[in-house]
């Protein structure tokens, strides 16, 4: 059978026309939010929560009248902690469900392999995670902390509380590679000295060969940057082989929420730096857990992306409300203004204009014996600095790329 | 560096990583040896092991009864399974591969649901000793025994005991077997049951060392599909000397390179393995003898 090719020509007009036409006409329904959160697979235990603070706080907005009286609609895929769904569902949640904006990502493998979707479809993403920082593209806004506020506070900390050796164990990917790139830079700023570094393969759950290392170099303490649920098996393992080091960390307690899960004192004199966790007590903490809880009874934790999520979510609300419009230039036009400020669980938090990274209030998180935690420091309000100083302005540009200290942005 | 602290760390690092695929490759090379099935299901047995250990053992049973209730359950889950569905499929090899994998997806994904996303595990028990300067885990030594003391009760099992001598038979000589009264059935329903309960056993035995997630039997996968496939058939010429020599490797190259080229390492093993003598070793072995 021969087909008309024209036929297809005009079917393809005919949806490009409908697609066109398809935002002018949703403009007074639903504003429909994209959420792609990895809810199976290796990061389930840390990502599920994500999902129910966006529901949390997209129910809290639209019982009070949603976004400039349009409800918000979410569009949820479980991305089932594989990078290649998440290229498949931004493609979806973007062409086909038409979203205003999406919230999507766990692992910084997952958000690279989504992020030339959004730019090519000229897309919004938030990605709310903490991670390796340096992401510089106007389709994007991060509220997760960076290294400038998790590093810069807690490897000063632990060399003067512990001592100037360090070894560092990553998870061997661009999360963990750029990671220790920033530890090793900071530690020998602070005139330290790294005694070991080893990365390791995602998936990998047996560690004796890596405790042996540990144990025979001179390490005053030991920076973990391990990811996933395999590779946090290190920490049982450690406890067993009597490392008995202090441990610093960016991701774990306050993502994974491993002191809850592993049996005392496996987790023992871990640090780790974080923008929130459920244990902070202060009143806005306590109602954000309280409502919490209420929607969701049976959370095992609300970790920091939860919150940020969260945070997220009423900080978009706020740029479309100033915007009259979900429009992405409107609400980067506002995001210029740099006055985006949310009061939420984990204190003030503001948008920074030129990086479209968030200031977060730092918290030094320490895990005791019986795995209870205590907060020996609080840095207040740290500006994610490290892209704007070094060359970032997505007011003036945008590059959509991402650098590291040893790949800056070029110069102007 | 002192000569025994220094081969006692050798002998600590080989034997941890012989444990490791001896006992995770153990139940997958008595399916595959006895029965021709390749069973993709293999880490959700060890799933189920690892469960059902770590939530007896923290409902406070001793940790050796704990780890008998994760082998027999998985054991019975497999007998269950194999009752239901492997044993509609033992003449269709592809067919069965498929099942299996969907069983592992159904697996995972259900317990995923039912259970969530993550459990707690129960500590490693035993504590650590000082060897040198160094402080090595008492429960990997324990791993190690648990790797020799299950080759041992195979080899006793399949060559020393009535069931042992009929289930070879069953292999070798189906047909036959059968025309001596032999319910074949019935022994290919214990043998697929042993093989998941020896799974079972290796989700117990790691339980207290591992994180507990639906997904944790995939950290198992790579390492006993290449000890089974470098081994080849028989779980005794193949599977343990496999699992020693790879060991060597893995031990070797981790010390030296680091985890990257550990797990490199094991699959250029395979790969010259399965280019050099196609049937594993045991095949290579057993040729070389006559």
């Amino acid at each position: 059978m021969k087909k008309n090719p024209n036929r297809h020509l005009m079917t393809a007009m005919l949806i490009s026309t409908c697609i066109a036409a398809l935002p002018a006409l949703a403009q007074d329904g639903p504003i429909k939010i994209g959420v792609l959160e990895d809810q199976s697979g290796d990061f389930a235990a840390a990502t599920n929560v994500k999902v129910h603070a966006i529901e949390l706080a997209t129910k809290e907005i639209n019982d009070a009248g949603g976004i400039d009286g349009r409800t918000i609609e979410l569009v949820i895929y479980d991305t089932q902690s594989d990078n290649r769904r998440y290229q498949e569902f931004m493609r979806r949640v973007l062409q086909q469900d038409q979203v205003d904006v999406v919230f999507a990502g766990f692992s910084s493998a997952s958000r690279e392999a989504y992020r030339p979707i959004v730019n090519q479809f000229d897309g919004l993403a938030f990605y709310n995670n903490q991670y390796e920082g340096g992401v510089c593209d106007a389709n994007m806004i991060v509220t997760g902390a960076v290294p400038e506020q998790q590093f810069s506070t807690l490897i000063p900390w632990m060399m003067e509380e512990y001592g100037p050796n360090v070894y560092t164990l990553a998870a061997d990917y661009n999360f963990g590679q750029i990671s220790a790139e920033w530890v090793r830079q900071i530690v020998d700023e602070q005139g330290g000295n790294m005694v070991g570094e080893e990365f390791i393969p995602l998936g990998v759950s047996q560690f004796s060969q890596t405790i042996q290392n540990i144990q025979e170099s001179d390490a005053d303490f030991v920076v973990t940057l391990l990811v996933g649920a395999a590779q946090a098996s290190y920490y049982e393992q450690a406890n067993s082989s009597n490392v008995d080091l202090p441990m610093a960390s960016s991701v774990n307690v306050g993502q994974g929420y491993e002191h809850k899960r592993f049996t005392p004192p496996s987790l023992a004199q871990m640090h780790v730096t974080t923008n929130y966790i459920e244990e902070i007590d202060t009143p806005a903490s306590n109602d954000f857990v309280e409502r919490f809880r209420a929607m969701f009874p049976d959370e095992p934790y609300i970790n920091q992306e939860a919150a940020n999520s969260y945070i997220g979510i009423n900080l978009y609300k706020q740029m479309v409300e100033r915007a009259g419009s979900t429009d992405h230039d409107e609400i980067r036009a506002v995001l210029g203004e740099g006055d985006v400020c949310f009061d939420g669980p984990s204190g003030n938090v503001c948008l920074d204009p030129q990086s479209q990274h968030m200031s977060h209030t730092i918290y030094l998180a320490k895990v005791e014996e019986d795995h209870s935690i205590s907060f020996p420091e609080v840095w207040e309000n740290i500006e994610p600095y490290w892209l704007g100083d070094a060359g970032c302005d997505l007011t003036q540009n945008d590059p959509s790329a991402q650098y590291t200290p040893s790949n800056p942005p070029p110069a102007q | 560096m002192e000569f025994f602290p220094a081969s006692f760390s050798i002998f600590y690092q080989f034997g941890n990583a012989f444990a490791f695929l001896v006992i995770s490759c153990a139940g997958l090379a008595v399916i595959f040896g006895m029965m021709g099935i390749i069973n993709l299901a293999h880490g959700e047995f060890i799933m189920c092991g690892a469960y059902v250990t770590a939530s007896t053992a923290r409902a406070g049973l001793p940790l050796p009864l704990a780890i008998l209730c994760g082998t027999l359950t998985a054991a019975l889950v497999g007998m269950v399974l194999e009752r239901t569905i492997i044993r509609h499929l033992y003449h269709r090899p592809l067919d069965s591969i498929i099942a299996t994998w969907g069983i592992s997806l159904i697996a995972t994904q259900a317990v995923l649901i039912l259970l969530g996303p993550t459990m707690s595990g129960t500590g490693t028990p035993l504590g650590s000793m000082e060897v040198g300067e160094r402080s090595y885990s008492i429960y990997r030594l324990a791993l190690f025994a648990s790797a020799v003391g299950l080759l041992g009760g195979l080899y006793l099992l399949f060559y020393r005991t009535r069931f042992g001598v009929i289930a070879r038979a069953t292999i070798q000589r189906p047909e036959m077997a059968r025309a001596l009264g032999v319910d074949t059935r019935r022994v290919y329903g214990l043998t697929f049951g042993l093989g998941a309960g020896l799974a079972g056993l290796a989700g117990g035995l790691y339980a207290p060392t591992m994180t507990m997630v639906p997904t944790m039997g995939a950290t198992f996968i790579v390492e006993s599909f290449v000890t089974v496939v470098v081994g080849g058939a028989d779980i005794f010429v193949g599977a343990a000397p496999a699992a020693a020599i790879l060991a060597v490797i893995k031990a070797a190259l981790t010390a030296w390179y680091g985890q990257l080229f550990g797990q490199i390492g094991l699959l250029v093993a395979v790969i010259v393995v399965i280019r050099v003598m196609p049937g594993g070793l045991s095949a290579f072995i057993k040729r070389w003898q006559r």
